[in-house]
């Protein structure tokens, strides 16, 4: 079975469209028709997309919406100790629907996450991790990283005191690396505490090179995706089994098809972000959280010092551990272990429909872990809380470094030859 | 000093305010009011219940934050001018009744007191209050607004329940009154079969009557924290009422490209 | 498409009803992201402080000499004000011929400014110090003969040579086509000018 690459498709397009005008004229100077051609309508995806497949859509959604509203925040925001708290409430106050751009962001920021993290969730449920999408997948990764790293960067221009204190203790985390920590520390801040420079050098980090970096890697998502296809609920590879005319079988063009279905998603999407932005754009102080509506205080941090939700769970085991240079490690472990899912999974099936108890249990108890820790690291650092965080940690750890073992001993399923699918 | 609002049921609302609070008050009202319990033992769950959406509250508010609170408290993001716009309050009376002597009505709210005096007289400059409800809640600055007690201890001579050890003066007990707190014993099993006893706070008792009762101060407060309420967000009413529009807009557009969805699926077996 | 296996044109589907609900989806999309535009583009608009600083400026007229020109500054542009002596209020007559908007019906000036001496009274004369060809700064010649021998005193553009008289009114041959722009402004007190608001209300 040849895999057919995406060249090889665009040579054999009609070229019945291109007649006249000024869309002929174009395609004569550029590859529109045959840019649409391979990436939409001659792009075939699987049929059976179930709802877990609209959140890589929804996450491009997400990240125009952050360009858009950051450019435009960007045009007000004055970084700077002196003025970063200020600018952000004339924003809010003094600028015509400055208020309207910048919840926008703030809760554009934390639906990046919820639409990341229900993306990265489909991918263990149907192993789209797995060979051939193990390039797909740490890209992915990368992308994540970026993203958390844009996050944080950009949790500090507020300049709140929440923003200041999670500077504080993220920029020391790099402290507890051997030999080089304290100097480091230093380098990062370019000052002996969190200052001026610090925010700059974020506010230079989170408005131009980040975004660049995220740009890029999405791209080369997207890029490696076209080459691979997108996996589906039953982990089978389309591309296995062609009509007469060499289509996948069980595939459908793109668009329209994917592209009117997102339109559903993104709508749905787009209810629920008005209802947070226009309701409840704190979220319960989940997404902008109440000591950030003081400014920064190098002399007094906040009763309760957490990050924001999407770092919690990392958050939780970094405090569970009861030594800096270990807490640090775990962190790093913790986060990176994603990569190493396509080697560690060794079941013969991809998707959870054909996988027995024991897989099913073991993703189980990982959403137990990773929201469970969510929800203990929002929580005060009391003796109970930091016991239950380490029993979740080691339930979290034992979902990846288990995997080889339990993955064999998984009774799995018989694998249909052609992918499920119900028309309603 | 005096508003005279432009909206003419200003008057009623008034009424009606006071008369929901009054007959609201069962839970909400200090509960010597009622006549029941200890007054002030339950003073950790009380809660503002106020409402940004009630106008005459939220102006009955700017008057007593511009006659007892600005002069420590700035509101240094708010503009006078805003303010009249936001409140409905007409030029003139904003600047016959509000503005300070010398301000112009674009100017900041800022507070008549330097903060460098301030910081020698309380030790610590008064914070500007225009996100204090943002960053405290509102149930909270109402706690502390209603659970100033009598402490000789302490150089103002009054002490907080909210905020023990305040720098804050219990400025409004001209209009309050005078509370002292009373405590009682309670003892726990210390370490060794000993026993520990400790001081907890039971009530309040109220020592000297303000001009206010304890149900109108009570409505001073509520109102008090409510203008700070929509200071902190004065577009909070706008963007509730946009917000409708939007989302119904929305759920249109989604219900539109449901019915393409299904259209177009149909072609798929 | 109907070979493919995948997909099938099947009995129900009805093409018109599907041309008519995507363009329907596509108008409401539309709607929708004109309507997201707007903040966007309304943020843009001068915010509360920048209107706040537009307030109206007062001067006081009684340090003006007369004779001379002050320049106050109102919305970020420089306001001419000139004290005009008898003498010059009379060197703004005689040439109308040459210009090019004498009765200043293309030019903008509130209407009590739209009079041969585009003022409220002769004697004061305030002026947007812009030139209305590309914006340069018009420098003060008030001395008969100052640039030619027939000169009635006025301003001289240093940028692209236009020519205006004591009231403000552009010379034929100039690159400006219209007079300089006239603020709203008002007398609320004797010698006090106001620059920005008169009796039908502040500028917008």
């Amino acid at each position: 079975m040849t895999l057919k690459t995406a060249t090889g498709s665009a040579a054999a397009l009609p070229k019945t469209k291109a007649g006249k005008g000024l869309w002929a004229w174009l395609n004569k100077r550029m590859p529109i028709q045959e840019f649409i051609a391979e990436q939409l309508t001659g792009y075939y995806a699987p049929k059976n997309f179930n709802i877990w497949y609209f959140f890589g859509s929804l996450a491009l959604v997400v990240l125009v919406l952050q360009l858009v509203t950051g450019i435009f925040l960007t045009m007000f925001y004055k970084p700077g100790e002196a003025t970063a708290f200020d600018s952000v409430q004339f924003i809010m106050r003094e600028v015509d629907w400055g208020w309207l751009i910048r919840y926008l962001h703030s809760t554009g920021a934390s639906f990046f996450f919820i639409v990341v993290y229900l993306h990265m969730f489909r991918a263990l449920l149907y192993g789209s991790y797995r060979a051939p999408r193990e390039l797909l997948w740490l890209i992915g990764m990368a992308v994540y990283l970026a993203l958390m790293a844009e996050a944080f960067m950009g949790y500090v221009l507020p300049w709140g005191n929440m923003s200041f204190w999670g500077a504080q203790v993220i920029i020391n985390l790099f402290g507890t690396i051997p030999g080089i920590g304290p100097e480091l520390v230093l380098w990062i801040r370019g000052d002996y505490g969190i200052a001026d420079a610090t925010l700059n050098r974020f506010f230079s980090l989170h408005v131009a090179a980040m975004p660049l970096v995220l740009l890029l890697l999405v791209m080369l998502h997207l890029v490696a995706l076209r080459r691979t296809g997108s996996n589906n609920p039953d982990g089978i590879e389309i591309k296995a089994k062609l009509g007469a005319d060499g289509k996948p079988l069980d595939g459908i063009p793109f668009h329209p098809y994917y592209t009117v279905k997102d339109f559903v998603g993104i709508g749905v999407m787009l209810v629920v972000l008005a209802l947070v932005v226009f309701f409840e754009p704190t979220f319960g102080g989940l997404f902008l959280e109440s000591p950030n509506f003081e400014p920064a205080n190098p002399v007094s941090t906040p009763a309760d010092i957490t990050p924001v939700w999407y770092f919690t769970p990392y958050y939780a085991m970094l405090r569970a551990v009861p030594d800096q240079r270990l807490g640090a490690l775990l962190l790093l472990l913790a986060v990176l272990s994603f990569l190493f899912l396509p080697w560690l999974d060794r079941s013969p099936v991809k998707s959870m429909r054909y996988r027995g108890w024991i897989s099913r249990t073991a993703l189980a108890i990982f959403v137990v872990a990773f929201v469970g820790l969510g929800y203990l690291g929002l929580q005060p650092a009391l003796p109970v809380y930091v016991m239950s965080a380490r029993v979740l940690a080691v339930l979290y750890f034992a979902f990846f470094y288990l995997m080889p073992i339990y993955t064999r001993l998984d009774p799995v399923k018989p694998v249909p030859e052609r992918v499920v699918y119900h028309a309603h | 000093m005096r508003i005279e609002v432009d909206c003419p049921s200003g008057r009623w609302l008034l009424a009606a305010a006071l008369a929901a609070v009054v007959a609201c008050a069962p839970g909400r009202l200090p509960a010597a009011e009622q006549g029941e319990g200890k007054f002030g033992a339950d003073w950790d769950s009380w809660q503002a219940n106020t409402s940004v959406s009630d106008l005459a509250s939220v102006q009955r508010g700017a008057r007593n934050y511009t006659s007892y609170c600005l002069g420590c408290h700035s509101l240094k993001y708010e503009r006078w001018s805003r303010l009249g716009a936001d409140l409905r309050i007409p030029p003139e009376l904003l600047e016959q009744d509000l503005l300070p002597p010398g301000a112009k009505a674009t100017d900041y709210i800022e507070s008549a007191m330097p903060p460098a005096d301030a910081e020698t007289w309380f030790g610590k400059a008064p914070p500007d209050l225009s996100l204090m409800v943002r960053a405290r809640g509102k149930d909270y600055i109402y706690q502390l607004l209603t659970t100033f007690y009598v402490d000789p201890t302490r150089q103002t001579g009054a002490n907080n329940l909210r905020l023990p050890a305040i720098a804050m003066p219990d400025v409004l007990s001209e209009l309050g009154g005078l509370k002292a707190a009373v405590y009682r014993t309670e003892s726990h099993p210390g370490p060794g079969g000993s026993s520990i006893s400790e001081q907890v706070f039971d009530h309040f008792e109220q020592l000297v009557p303000g001009r206010m009762s304890l149900a109108e101060y009570d409505g001073f407060v509520r109102d008090t924290v409510n203008f700070l309420d929509y200071v902190s967000e004065p577009t909070q009413l706008e963007r509730r009422s946009l917000g409708l529009w939007v989302v119904l807009f929305l759920l249109v557009f989604t219900w539109l490209a449901w019915l393409v969805k299904r259209e177009y699926w149909k072609d798929i077996h | 498409m109907a070979d493919h296996a995948g997909v099938a044109g099947g009995d129900e589907v009805d093409l018109d009803r599907r041309k008519f609900l995507t363009r329907a989806t596509i108008a409401t999309g539309a709607v929708g992201a004109v309507f997201a535009a707007v903040p966007f583009i309304e943020s843009w608009n001068p915010s509360e402080r920048a209107r706040a600083l537009g307030a109206p400026v007062s001067f006081d007229l009684s340090k003006l000499d007369p004779g001379q020109m002050a320049i106050p500054v109102w919305r970020r542009q420089p306001i001419y004000v000139v004290r005009r002596t008898p003498d010059m209020v009379a060197r703004i007559s005689g040439h109308d011929g040459d210009l090019k908007d004498p009765e200043s019906n293309d030019s903008e000036q509130p209407p009590y400014a739209k009079n041969n001496q585009r003022s409220r009274s002769a004697e004061y004369l305030v002026l947007i110090g812009i030139c209305t060809h590309l914006g340069c700064l018009p420098k003060q010649h008030f001395a008969a003969g100052d640039l030619y021998p027939s000169w009635p005193g006025g301003f001289h553009c240093p940028c692209h040579g236009s020519r205006f008289d004591l009231a403000g009114r552009v010379f034929d041959g100039s690159p400006a086509s219209v007079n300089l722009r006239v603020p709203p402004y008002s007398y609320p007190k004797e010698l006090l000018l106001l620059i920005g608001a008169d009796e039908r209300g502040v500028a917008t």
